[in-house]
């Protein structure tokens, strides 16, 4: 019994057992990480949970009947993605044909620069940009009166399209610098090998590209419709905040600072993370049809 | 839309130019390629080998000059309407596609039906060898499998010209030695005309039937590798083809074909191969043809460094005046011996200089 203790003990100690699983001294810089995740969104997340289940009436799910009860309440889910879904589609569709024409260009950094304002500057500011462009007296009326388009000012904004274009604006740069950092990771020699192997422009681009850019382009939807999902300022500046951009982040607004029912606002919350994350399980669920892998010329 | 497999006697090319904004790559080339050869175009890093490879291939427009495949003018083209096949440095395979995918592709970019493609897809796939490989992602594959898919994919459409841009510098010398001799294996079966990228002298030496030396994007000199290996043409392809020792000197005569060169006050004999508009010149050397004489005549070095190389020894030896001489002998010596070096004046090579 004790030869087996002693060959027990000149096994490797608890420090190497765990260094082989990669659990070292450098592991505990995680945690400051961990410990920031947790209060800031962990504790948030399930306390706004918990009070989702508290309302006002005080059954459990009473909150939750009451949304879906009222069309005034559940229709913002659709009216929040008849928004969402359509503008991100579009942002991925013209970013692709700029991503990779820009792949080309020499003077990279300047542009990425100039796309990476809008982001800063933030969805207010282009909402306010927006009303005195678009408004009665801004240059798009004025210059569409001018060359004789128009007789009378035409109104985008407060309505659906007003939203659906400051959207774009905000949403666009995300959108293209995330699928730019997709299409450039693609080694160009692929595209050569193509070339030389008889396929045209069109054939490299549905054969080589397009396979190799899928997922990154289901992860960029995704990140951009989260975006634009949860769009507030633009809705209420240049949308239609009672009727058609009634979007569920107003709903939750309403809820919380002007009917104070915090439950009630928790819920809605919750149901518009369950809708966002409906949509990018789905979306991701597509992209492990495809392969996956480095998107360069496999080397061994 | 393709060229296809269509045969040819000869590719020309004719003063063939490529500029990058103010840097001039390839200063005009003028090369016959016949029908079935294996050309090595063969130059240091920098020299314009791969720009001249890309601009057959297409992927790179040219600043001036012709291609021309027989009468049919194919600079013009578009890389997908030339038809040429060609192996990349990186392999360039295409990661989501299997093996199998990866080969047929030009196959089926072509239109061959169904049948035929799997037919001749299998046929490539035992030409190199990968049979038992065919439904592997390129990830999956070594580097030496690697290559060999990328060769079965550039041949399977058995395009009438295959270029090759270093396509062994990325594995290690047993298989780079393995991967030569089945590049050689699969060209002379195949009969195609190749054209092949390297800085390395002993694959271009082992490979080719004509060698291209490059140069600052201009041709230095074109032969078989014997005629270049014995009697290059100027003293940097000399440097390349192994001529290590570069011994400045001064011409005081000619005795028929032969030089008489005076280094250091020893006078030696070489051939000349360049002329030279005064006196100075320099005689080029292979370390293996350098011997201690063992007389008092040669040029006199004293030993600094010597190592075993199995069948004898290489040693490095410094003149009065200070210029290193590798050499070989058959028995060791002492360092910091003084001795005396002598070659054959068929293996010296004096080069004027006027290059």
């Amino acid at each position: 019994m004790s030869t087996v203790m002693e060959g027990r003990a000149e096994g490797p100690t608890l420090r190497q057992r765990l260094a082989a699983r990669g659990i070292d001294g450098a592991t505990l810089l995680v945690l400051p990480c961990v410990a920031l995740i947790l209060g800031l969104f962990i504790y948030p997340f399930l306390y706004g949970l918990m009070l989702s289940f508290e309302p006002k009436d005080g059954s459990l799910f009473g909150n939750y009947a009451r949304f879906f009860s009222d069309p005034f309440l559940y229709g913002t889910i659709f009216k929040t993605l008849r928004l969402a879904f359509p503008v991100t589609l579009l942002n991925l569709l013209i970013a692709i044909p700029i991503a990779f024409r820009v792949r080309l260009l020499r003077r990279q950094r300047l542009l990425t620069t100039l796309l990476v304002l809008p982001i800063t500057l933030g969805t207010v500011l282009v909402a306010e940009g927006m009303l005195f462009y678009f408004g009665p007296q801004g240059w798009f009326n004025r210059a569409l009166m001018a060359v004789g388009l128009l007789s009378t000012p035409v109104s985008v904004l407060n309505g659906y399209w007003g939203v659906f274009i400051s959207l774009v604006l905000t949403g666009f740069p995300f959108t293209f610098l995330l699928t730019l950092s997709y299409v450039t990771g693609i080694d160009p020699s692929l595209e050569n090998a193509a070339a030389t192997l008889g396929a045209g422009p069109a054939a490299r681009f549905r054969e080589v590209f397009l396979p190799l850019l899928v997922p990154g382009l289901a992860i960029t939807f995704c990140l951009s419709f989260v975006q634009a999902y949860s769009v507030l300022p633009s809705a209420v500046l240049v949308g239609d905040p009672a009727n058609a951009t009634r979007v569920i982040s107003i709903a939750a607004y309403q809820a919380a600072f002007e009917e104070y029912d915090y439950s009630m606002a928790s819920a809605i919350a919750m149901i518009m993370g369950a809708v966002q994350l409906l949509v990018v399980v789905a979306v991701l669920g597509c992209r492990s049809l495809f392969y996956r892998g480095p998107a360069a010329g496999a080397k061994g | 839309m393709t060229v296809g497999s269509t045969t040819f006697k000869q590719l020309h090319l004719q003063g063939v130019r490529r500029e990058f904004d103010a840097f001039t790559a390839l200063k005009g080339l003028d090369l016959t390629v016949e029908r079935g050869e294996f050309i090595a175009l063969l130059g240091p890093s920098g020299c314009g080998k791969t720009t001249a490879l890309n601009c057959i291939a297409g992927l790179l427009p040219v600043s001036g000059g012709r291609i021309m495949l027989d009468d049919r003018r194919v600079d013009v083209l578009r890389p997908e309407e030339r038809g040429f096949g060609m192996v990349f440095q990186n392999y360039a395979l295409f990661p989501h596609m299997t093996v199998r995918k990866n080969i047929g592709f030009g196959l089926r970019m072509r239109g061959v039906p169904k049948p035929e493609l799997e037919k001749r897809v299998d046929a490539a796939l035992a030409a190199v060898r990968l049979e038992s490989q065919a439904e592997k992602l390129p990830g999956q594959l070594s580097g030496g499998q690697q290559q060999r898919v990328a060769i079965a994919r550039a041949i399977v459409v058995e395009p009438p010209l295959v270029l090759m841009d270093e396509p062994l510098s990325n594995l290690d010398a047993k298989l780079r030695l393995e991967m030569r001799q089945e590049i050689r294996r699969i060209h002379q079966s195949l009969g195609s005309t190749t054209i092949y990228v390297t800085h390395d002298q002993e694959e271009a030496l082992s490979l080719a039937d004509r060698i291209v030396v490059l140069r600052d994007g201009a041709i230095r000199q074109v032969g078989t590798p014997a005629e270049l290996y014995a009697l290059p043409a100027h003293l940097d392809v000399a440097d390349f083809m192994g001529f290590r020792n570069r011994v400045n000197g001064e011409l005081v005569g000619m005795e028929g074909e032969d030089a008489l060169l005076d280094i250091e006050g020893t006078v030696i004999r070489g051939r000349m191969r360049a002329a030279s508009a005064g006196k100075a010149a320099v005689a080029a050397i292979r370390p293996d043809d350098l011997e201690p004489t063992g007389t008092d005549t040669g040029i006199p070095v004293r030993v600094e460094a010597v190592e075993y190389r199995g069948r004898g020894f290489h040693g490095v030896g410094v003149t009065p005046s200070g210029t290193e001489l590798h050499f070989s002998s058959p028995h060791p010596l002492e360092r910091g011996t003084a001795i005396r070096l002598g070659a054959d004046a068929g293996r010296v090579l004096v080069f004027g200089d006027a290059r």
